[in-house]
């Protein structure tokens, strides 16, 4: 695994992240990309952070009690009168 | 979708006292301001007066505010100054270093027993069997036996979500649950982008690490990879 080894799988987890955002050097991301093409494992570890990533934007998030929206409206009118 | 195409627009619109522009941020941003609101203080009951206290900050703020970040940046920075300080009355507090990474943060996000060790002719590749494998099953196919998959799934994520250390939980709950950019997170927080970034890869990887867990073991049935 020649093309491998000059970025180990050990080092490449840690990269994950910038490499979603984009962050990464020119060449780093090549070294990157041409790791996960030959390499299962990281390519299923970087698919496992996308999901997590994914279920993460699906986890449901809590509501303002009707007694808290009306506090703020009711503030909304004070505040604009 | 709205009739406020630009931030300036709504600015102009709450400016102006419209209060169909105030219940459109209100309606749009307050379940995330919730959550966010709950990192940092012990109850419920507490963030729902933190994100009262931020909207009658931001009615009496919003004649002030000059356009150097979005509105929603402005209205989450307020949200979270309003929050350190009620964080600091129930001693809950995020005091401005907390939100600096510390040696935890640096920890590895695979255990190293996972991977080959130096004298392998391939250090630090997985060891033979020993990479990841793919998820069982994931969120987004339709039978009902992975939808009760993906409700556990849901689950046992907002779980360890909820068990991460307070300055890796804000950052992950701020990009990977509300989607806000790195940019707007840095802003929000006042952290560098170097930390923004370690302490959202530190905690998207243990929850990887968690779920996987679960699901690369047999769901369900208390199943789970051997460690």
């Amino acid at each position: 695994m020649p093309e491998l080894d000059d970025l180990p799988c050990q080092e490449l987890v840690e990269l994950v992240t910038a490499y979603l955002d984009d962050e990464l050097d020119a060449e780093t991301q090549t070294r990157f990309e041409q790791h996960i093409a030959h390499c299962s494992g990281c390519a299923n570890y970087l698919q496992q952070f996308r999901q997590t990533i994914s279920l993460l934007g699906s986890l449901g998030v809590e509501r303002l009690s009707v007694h808290g929206l009306s506090n703020i409206r009711r503030a909304f009118r004070d505040w604009a009168s | 979708m709205h009739i406020w195409a630009t931030d300036a627009l709504l600015v102009d619109a709450l400016r102006a006292r419209d209060e169909s522009a105030f219940e459109h941020v209100l309606t749009t941003w307050s379940r995330s301001m919730l959550r966010l609101a709950r990192s940092f203080v012990s109850s419920d009951a507490s963030a729902e007066e933190v994100v009262q206290d931020t909207w009658l900050a931001v009615l009496q703020g919003i004649d002030r505010f000059e356009g150097r970040s979005t509105l929603r940046t402005w209205v989450y920075r307020i949200l979270v100054n309003t929050a350190k300080k009620r964080g600091v009355l129930e001693s809950r507090t995020v005091p401005w270093t907390s939100l600096q990474p510390v040696d935890d943060d640096l920890a590895r996000s695979v255990d190293p027993a996972d991977f080959r060790g130096r004298d392998d002719p391939h250090p630090g590749h997985w060891k033979p069997g020993g990479g990841p494998v793919p998820w069982q099953s994931s969120a987004s196919t339709a039978s009902s036996e992975v939808s009760v998959l993906a409700g556990e799934v849901r689950m046992i994520l907002g779980a360890a979500l909820a068990s991460l250390p307070q300055r890796q939980r804000i950052v992950v709950t701020l990009r990977d649950v509300h989607g806000h950019s790195a940019g707007e997170v840095c802003q929000m927080l006042d952290v560098s982008a170097a930390n923004q970034r370690v302490l959202l890869h530190r905690g998207r990887a243990r929850l990887r690490e968690l779920l996987d867990g679960y699901l690369a073991g047999e769901p369900g049935r208390g199943g789970g990879r051997d460690a």
